[in-house]
């Protein structure tokens, strides 16, 4: 439906910033993150930011993963 | 006039085409004395030869890794060595675009000078034409390159059997990343340099040391995956290919994911795939990892079966997938 | 931060997951003699479903139906022949995703327009085509307006920046699409028969969790809203089939890293400023009312409906079953063209061109060996 990439904000101005994915750079409009800081992750669409990826909930949903998969079976 | 630029009558035969010979490809190639006839004249050291030919219209022409006149070199080489040859002989054909720099024409062919004999071949034949302007697109180059095959060392497909070991190089997609990014159409910037450069070094120290190579590909356009597939289908074996195992560079992998572009099919110009038995896989990735050009080389897969022609991938999860050809062209995408 | 997003594809993990959910998979099944069913309603979805093996590995334990959420294939034969007869004219830029150039109209696709000399163009982004119109003052520049939620704001933004920087010969032809009004058709006419849905990631974004309360409130039908890497995507069928086990019907978010309970505010203030809701035909389930979006009549400039008058005739009739299949109601396998008159590279329906169409995701990645 709509690609979505993270990517980290490195540089940005009123309207667009810089972003790297892995080293390739892309510059992007920030109008819907404007908030969004240097060093931030963003998740891009179509040259859009869309959205600021917190990390403490990206963290937080890993290590509710690693609980699931390391349980033990019921029986 | 600083910006020397080539006109319809450096085409024409007479002396301003006289002049560019002299002055930009003489310069460059030497003249050799198998160039004072209308063809060039040569020895041959076995009886077998390796043909092949490639015309050259890399837009932009020149990109981060290096230029039209690289690829033309090596891309010509690599057929041949891929082949099992040893290439020798190369001719050139230009086709120039009115107004294009004499000086990028210069800084072209001395590319493909220094390309040619870092690769130990001759540039033995060339022609030029000049067309008007608009009619096409900066400069295009054809290559044809004579290799000679020793009967000592050569490539046995015919031989492929379950469980030879699959084995790539190095990274993929690095010409198709520096090339996407060079082009600047989609806004994509990336320092990934394109790997375009002659193979036949790297193929010459494994035909020498190892035998059991089955066969070997550049995986050029198509990328790694549509030249598994064509082996595949031309040698009818089933392969599987391990998904973890695959270099890829993290910025052609960026670039992938904002794209929605897969590496698998991304162009490659200075990688080659080796099938080799299984018990010599050892030996050469050894090889390939003293050698500058496969210093990332990895065995990503083996040859699981005979008869059917496909080929597989196998996920991150342990599941497996087919893998076409493929299809169409890659275009950037929203979904 | 690149290190823990890693995690979200980590392979041992990922093991450990499906290990997981194939056993509370098999607990239903005792249950309930049957494998639990779920449609994934993002074409994104699909496609990293199936391209990560997650389906194959599935396949005998969860029934992944594959939903509307591809904008290419939802679209109907008649918009996306006007979109096309659009390049018919002179002067004119046509300015498109990716998505849209191999597209069969009932007579030609944009990619056939553009050997015919037609100049179309594939842009990244839609204010990529504002630039292009900017350099271009003496033709047309339309943009061809696909899309769900996520990809209408961003829409949005071409049309601010055309007004911004005085732009003239730029617009939009928009068949955008809405999530929220197809799932309610899908639900109502009783044809499906699932247990949940796995929600978007990108177009929760923009909704936030909240939007999708109706799901359970009238219809009492659970979802959880779902990232793309395959531990995601495993966690959420996880928490899809706990719910069923434990009569749990709630909407959850499995995807908080960057989806709110509330949603992007700043997208829908955009999306509100120059859209309205419209009525929008669907491949094979007709007009839904309000499902799509519109550009308000204050910016009628920017609207290529208002300023070019297309007319196209009825499509002719394929035996292509796109319309059914993003339904969900037959798999791709059941469409007699399927992989033999149509493939990707000779596409009949849309759902084989777009890649993250389900006949193309069953194509590249699900074919048996046979």
């Amino acid at each position: 439906m709509c690609v979505g990439v993270p990517a980290k904000v490195v540089e940005r101005d009123d309207y667009t910033a810089v972003v790297d994915v892995m080293g390739s750079t892309m510059t992007v409009g920030i109008i819907f993150v404007p908030e969004v800081k240097v060093g931030e992750y963003v998740i891009v669409h179509a040259g859009q930011a869309m959205s600021i990826i917190d990390e403490e909930n990206a963290m937080l949903s890993i290590e509710e993963w690693r609980k699931i998969a390391d349980a033990r079976a019921v029986e | 006039m600083k910006n020397q630029r080539i006109s319809l009558a450096h085409g024409d035969g007479g002396e301003l085409a006289h002049n560019l010979i002299q002055d930009v490809f003489v310069q460059a190639f030497g003249h050799n004395d198998q160039a004072r006839f209308d063809s060039a004249i040569i020895d041959a050291p076995s009886a077998r030869l390796a043909v092949t030919t490639d015309s050259f219209v890399v837009k932009p022409i020149f990109f981060p890794g290096g230029n039209i006149g690289k690829i033309a070199i090596a891309g010509t080489v690599n057929d041949l060595a891929v082949s099992g040859a040893v290439p020798m002989y190369l001719t050139a054909a230009f086709i120039i675009e009115e107004g294009f720099k004499i000086n990028d024409l210069k800084e072209i062919v001395r590319t493909m000078a220094s390309e040619a004999e870092k690769a130990n071949v001759r540039v033995i034949a060339g022609d030029t034409k000049v067309v008007e302007r608009g009619s096409i697109d900066g400069l295009y180059i054809n290559t044809t390159g004579v290799g000679f095959v020793d009967p000592d060392r050569t490539v046995n497909p015919e031989h492929i059997e379950t469980g030879d070991s699959i084995i790539i190089s190095g990274t993929i997609g690095d010409h198709g990343v520096a090339i996407l990014g060079a082009r600047g159409e989609l806004g994509i910037k990336s320092d990934v340099n394109s790997d375009c450069a002659a193979l036949n070094g790297l193929i010459d120290s494994i035909l020498k040391n190892v035998d059991g190579v089955r066969i070997m590909r550049d995986p050029t356009r198509g990328g790694l995956a549509t030249t598994l597939v064509e082996i595949a289908e031309d040698f009818q074996v089933t392969m599987e290919i391990v998904e973890e195992q695959i270099p890829i560079q993290k910025q052609v992998q960026g670039a992938c994911d904002i794209l929605g572009y897969d590496p698998l099919y991304l162009a490659n110009e200075g990688k080659v795939i080796i099938i080799v038995k299984k018990e010599n896989e050892a030996k050469v990735l050894e090889l390939l990892k003293q050698h500058e050009l496969g210093r990332d080389a990895r065995v990503i897969g083996h040859i699981t079966g005979k008869g059917k022609g496909h080929l597989h991938l196998k996920t991150g999860l342990g599941s497996t997938r087919r893998l076409n050809r493929l299809s169409g062209m890659m275009l950037p995408r929203i979904c | 931060m690149q290190e823990l997003l890693s995690k979200f594809s980590d392979s041992t993990l990922s093991r450990k997951l499906l290990d997981k959910v194939q056993e509370a998979a098999e607990e239903f099944i005792r249950l309930n003699g049957r494998r639990p069913a779920f449609m994934e309603v993002c074409g994104s979805h699909t496609m990293a479903l199936a391209q990560k093996g997650v389906k194959r590995a599935l396949k005998d334990h969860v029934n992944l139906i594959s939903g509307p959420g591809c904008p290419v294939c939802v679209t109907d034969q008649k918009s996306i022949d006007a979109m096309i007869k659009l390049a018919e004219g002179e002067n004119r830029i046509i300015c498109t995703f990716g998505d849209m150039i191999r597209v069969p109209g009932t007579e030609f696709s944009l990619m056939e327009a553009k050997l015919e000399g037609k100049d179309i163009r594939v842009v990244y982004s839609p204010p990529d085509a504002v630039k292009i119109a900017e350099e271009n003052p003496d033709k047309e520049v339309i943009f061809l307006g696909i899309g769900f939620e996520t990809t209408i704001p961003v829409l949005g933004v071409a049309i601010k920046e055309a007004m911004d920087r005085g732009v003239r010969n730029f617009s939009m032809w928009m068949t955008t699409k809405l999530v929220e009004p197809i799932l309610r058709t899908l639900l109502e006419t009783k044809e499906l028969n699932i247990d949940g849905f796995i929600l978007p990631g990108h177009v929760s974004i923009v909704l936030g969790k909240n939007d999708y309360q109706y799901l359970v409130d009238e219809y009492q039908v659970p979802g959880v809203i779902s990232s793309f890497e395959t531990v995601g995507m495993l966690g959420s069928i996880y928490k899809l089939i706990r719910q069923l086990l434990e009569g749990r019907v709630e909407i959850e978010n499995n995807y908080s890293a960057v989806v709110t309970d509330e949603g992007n505010i700043e997208t829908k203030k955009l999306i509100n400023t120059f859209f309205k809701p419209v009525d929008e035909p669907w491949r094979g389930i007709g007009v839904i009312p309000d499902s799509g979006m519109d550009i308000r009549e204050e910016y009628d400039r920017f609207n290529a409906r208002k300023r070019f008058n297309i007319t196209v005739g009825e499509p002719g009739k394929t035996k292509c079953r796109c319309g059914e299949i993003i339904r969900g109601l037959v798999t791709p396998e059941e469409c007699p063209l399927f992989a033999k008159a149509c493939t990707p590279s000779k596409p009949i329906g849309p759902c084989m061109v777009s890649s993250e169409g389900t006949c193309s995701a069953h194509y590249l990645y699900m074919r048996e060996d046979s």
